[in-house]
């Protein structure tokens, strides 16, 4: 038991670090780079749609070999939500992500991933992102996911 | 439409290793990477706390790493309006939270796993993303 709870602490540390080069070579830090994604009816950088058919097909596969698994290397179950509700929440909460992703470029991963790179406009959307999180735990609206 | 700065092979790669992370997650860990869920969770929730820090720090590192093993400079172009910020945080945090996911939570770990909600809710933020780009390019 202790063995895996200590296991589990440097797999997460490795997943961040994988994930945080990924998103620097896939240059999806970079706001302009998404933002050149989103615009579809000016000059369009298809890129990004690269970086998510990457991204699905190492990790689609794994999904469905190891569904079926009881448990998790290390750990004792899987814990992931399985809501499949289609409802105005799921709506108006992703319009909303959509509109801020739109407006500044940044989504949570690469936000946070450009804290690297110590300039006060990422740490001003961090701490913003964070107040909303804290906002929505407060109204309790939160939908909890994943 | 013009196609400008597409980058392929870099986005490609990229991705792959994003789904490299959210492959060994799911297989040693049981859970799925979305990155709102585990920054607002180590905000919000006790349960997993410095599992959920320790990936967070993982992600800042992971840029830092890439730079020292490159010797690459890592250039980005991000807005200097602190009231435009502060705007879209707000929204992103407030969104995800509402919406249950992210790019990475829906984009990525729910259409990986064919959920239709991940599904929907990717086409929505896409679409209000596109939307938000074309009117701020209007004004």
């Amino acid at each position: 038991m202790d063995k895996k709870f200590n296991m589990s602490k440097i797999v997460s540390l490795i997943c961040g670090i994988i994930f945080g080069i990924g998103l620097t070579i896939s240059q999806m830090i970079d706001p302009a780079k998404v933002l050149g994604f989103l615009n579809i009816f000016g000059d369009w950088d298809p890129s990004l749609a690269f970086v998510m058919i990457g991204a699905l097909i190492i990790s689609s596969p794994f999904f469905h070999l190891f569904k079926n698994n009881k448990k998790p290397i290390f750990a004792d179950s899987f814990s992931y939500s399985n809501n499949k509700e289609l409802n105005k929440k799921l709506i108006i909460g992703s319009s909303l992500f959509g509109a801020g992703w739109g407006l500044a470029g940044l989504c949570p991963g690469p936000a946070i991933a450009s804290l690297a790179l110590f300039n006060t406009s990422s740490i001003i959307f961090v701490i913003t992102m964070f107040v909303g999180f804290y906002l929505v735990k407060l109204s309790d609206l939160t939908t909890q996911a994943r | 439409m013009n196609i400008i700065n597409f980058t392929p092979v870099s986005a490609f790669l990229g991705g792959s290793l994003i789904g490299l992370a959210v492959v060994i997650f799911f297989v040693f860990n049981g859970r799925l990477i979305g990155i709102s869920g585990i920054a607002s969770n180590f905000l919000n929730s006790k349960d997993n706390r410095f599992d959920n820090f320790l990936f967070l720090l993982g992600l800042i590192l992971g840029p830092i790493i890439y730079k020292v093993f490159t010797q690459q400079e890592i250039n980005i172009s991000i807005s200097n309006s602190f009231i435009l910020l502060a705007v879209a945080g707000l929204l992103v945090g407030v969104g995800t939270r509402i919406g249950g996911g992210c790019t990475s939570g829906h984009g990525i770990s729910g259409i990986g796993r064919f959920s239709l909600r991940s599904i929907v809710a990717t086409i929505t933020f896409m679409i209000i993303g596109i939307l938000t780009v074309w009117i701020k390019n209007l004004i």
